[in-house]
């Protein structure tokens, strides 16, 4: 029993945190038909942002307000910064290249972006603890837990929430919905689709920092941690369905659990349980669990 | 399908190439810079494989797993059974590499486009699952090579060099070969459009199949290369996502012009990672990072298509 919570949860803490950062990768995906690897630096950016702004703010009980405050500015000014800048200057002169090359920029460009962190942030971990410290820990039948690490999997709820109010229920999502169904009929219907997709990768890079900054008090934020998460992420993606919302929150609570129940019962198959998983989804249904059927063009 | 082989001017040209490559890399250079060549040519092996695949459209951003596949294939024929012959080695890389390829390509040649990259992608991290994770092969801190022996002698870096320049020229007249039969012809054609191959009567799916193999081959031969001449194996530098898209990085970056491209750029890349090393370790990625979106935007043909402007043997064929 006491195993049984434990590996539960774990399991749905790191699906809520991947679930925001694959949320973003999804959203770029399904409009954009862009797979994104400098999601990850995006997340890593986030992650240092929100890390260094805590830490300027210091160990300071009246400041608890103000950490969540800098979590989520760090998450906005990351998405605006990059996303406008490599949408608006790169990518978007790119949509007519083949999709291999557009996988290969994103993946300069989060070379660049992993490079500018030493850059700015410096080569030393940082542990912008305090946020976690202050809000303690309780005991979820026999277990003790931080609270911060639980405030993840409300904050993951918000956002899928919210995803879902302003897909279903918002005049801009019904026009993201049109662009992502046919983006030539978009056009011609009258929607501005370079906007759309501006709008959409920023937003996408919001999420994506958005997830690194969360996490941040909770782990060492050093060089290079933000390697394994893309890749990570994509298990997500692909596994869910690429470009699919609710697969995006399936494939997370799959992979975050799996995971979970690995890393307690058999460490061993911790990496390779998660890609075992992805491989079988692509063999049995390419195209995910959750995403819909699409007729095969000639 | 070797007939007149020697006779064409790719091979005569590629042969050349290697020949000087060696020469300047054992007398000529010093070490750390004949280190870049002979790294080099090995990776250029596995990036022949990726160009080869590419030119059906097929891309694979998980060729780490039969790179690393084929090096730990040596690592672990040394470990349980002593094997340090360097032909040997080569063979074991080659074939091991080779298995799982036709294996795994009953699955993959269904596949195009992303979900080709994707599967390839998975295939790859489930093999860095494993291997990071194995006690008994040394799980992250990989496992060292001894120095290869050739019927019972030693080689040396020398040896091993010579012996690289001679596989690199074997997989150039086999490359070249493929390429010019008619399955090599057919590929190309795949990519035009699958259902007029169909109707021509040849069978898509088995064609991709063998052009997978071939291309898992040599990745399995770069990596047994690669284990030779580096003397270790480890899962982060050989097997992980990352590595796989350096890979499809060099191919973009040399152009799929010509079978010699790869190795050209794959010299280039090492040498570009070794100077931004050198000058600046604190952005040496986004010295690389920056390089290949260069080439993306101002050099589409790749490194290859500025030898073409300069040719000297201009003969336009096709």
């Amino acid at each position: 029993m006491q195993f049984l919570i434990t590996v539960l949860l774990d399991g749905l803490i790191y699906a809520s945190y991947l679930f925001i950062v694959s949320l973003g990768l999804t959203i770029t995906f399904g409009v954009m038909k862009i797979l994104n690897v400098a999601h990850g630096g995006f997340f890593a950016w986030g992650a240092y942002l929100a890390s260094i702004s805590i830490i300027y703010l210091g160990d300071n009980e009246y400041n608890s307000f103000l950490y969540y405050f800098a979590i989520f500015l760090s998450a906005i000014i990351v998405g605006l910064f990059f996303g406008y800048i490599i949408e608006k200057f790169i990518l978007r002169k790119m949509y007519n290249e083949d999709i291999h090359l557009i996988v290969l920029a994103t993946f300069g460009l989060f070379w660049i972006l992993e490079d500018l962190i030493l850059h700015v942030f410096g080569v030393d971990p940082l542990m912008p603890y305090y946020p976690a410290m202050e809000l303690g820990g309780i005991e979820v039948g026999g277990i003790f837990q931080g609270v911060y690490s639980l405030t993840l999997a409300g904050l993951a709820i918000i956002v899928a929430f919210i995803c879902w109010y302003f897909l279903k229920k918002t005049k801009y999502g019904k026009v993201l919905q049109s662009v992502i169904f046919d983006r030539e009929v978009s056009v011609s219907m009258g929607i501005n689709v370079t906007k759309v997709y501006l709008i959409t990768f920023i937003i996408g890079g919001m999420l994506g920092a958005l997830g690194g900054a969360y996490i941040a008090p909770t782990i060492s934020v050093s060089p290079g941690f933000a390697i394994d998460v893309v890749v990570m992420s994509f298990a997500v993606v692909v596994i869910g369905g690429m470009g699919s919302v609710p697969g995006a929150l399936i494939g997370s609570l799959i992979v975050g659990l799996v995971r979970a129940f690995a890393v307690h019962q058999a460490p061993i198959l911790e990496l390779f349980i998660i890609y075992a998983i992805m491989a079988i989804v692509l063999i049995i249904k390419p195209e995910g669990l959750f995403a819909p059927p699409k007729p095969r063009k000639i | 399908m070797f007939k007149g082989i020697l006779k064409e001017q790719t091979i005569q040209v590629g042969i050349g190439f290697v020949f000087i490559v060696v020469l300047l890399g054992t007398f000529i250079l010093p070490e750390w810079m004949s280190n870049n060549f002979m790294y080099g040519l090995s990776r250029g092996l596995a990036v022949l494989g990726l160009m080869i695949l590419w030119r059906t459209n097929l891309v694979s951003f998980g060729h780490a797993l039969y790179y690393g596949f084929g090096a730990y294939a040596v690592a672990i024929a040394q470990k349980y059974l002593g094997v340090t012959d360097v032909f040997l080695r080569i063979l074991i890389a080659i074939a091991a590499a080779g298995l799982l390829g036709f294996v795994l390509g009953f699955i993959l040649r269904r596949y195009r486009e992303i979900f080709f990259a994707m599967l390839s992608l998975a295939f790859s991290m489930v093999l860095y699952g494993l291997l990071a994770k194995a006690e008994f092969l040394g799980s992250t801190d990989g496992m060292s090579i001894s120095p290869s022996t050739m019927f019972g002698f030693e080689l040396g870096r020398f040896g091993l060099f010579y012996f690289i320049g001679f596989v690199v020229i074997l997989s150039l007249i086999f490359a070249h070969a493929y390429l010019r039969s008619s399955l090599g012809h057919l590929t190309t054609a795949i990519m035009d459009n699958e259902i007029r191959v169909e109707y021509l009567g040849y069978s898509v799916e088995k064609a991709i199949h063998i052009k997978y193999v071939i291309s898992a081959c040599l990745a399995g031969g770069a990596g047994g290369l690669m284990a030779a001449a580096l003397g270790q194996v480890d899962p982060d530098s050989m097997v992980l996502w990352s590595v796989s898209g350096e890979l499809v990085f060099v191919t973009i970056m040399a152009g799929l012009g010509n079978i010699l491209a790869p190795f050209v750029g794959a010299i280039f890349f090492e040498f570009i990672r070794t100077y931004a090393y050198e000058f600046a370790p604190q952005a040496w990625q986004m010295i690389i990072g920056g390089t290949l979106l260069a080439i993306i935007f101002f050099l589409p043909g790749g490194l290859w298509s500025l030898f073409q402007k300069i040719n000297p043997f201009k003969k336009e064929k096709k």
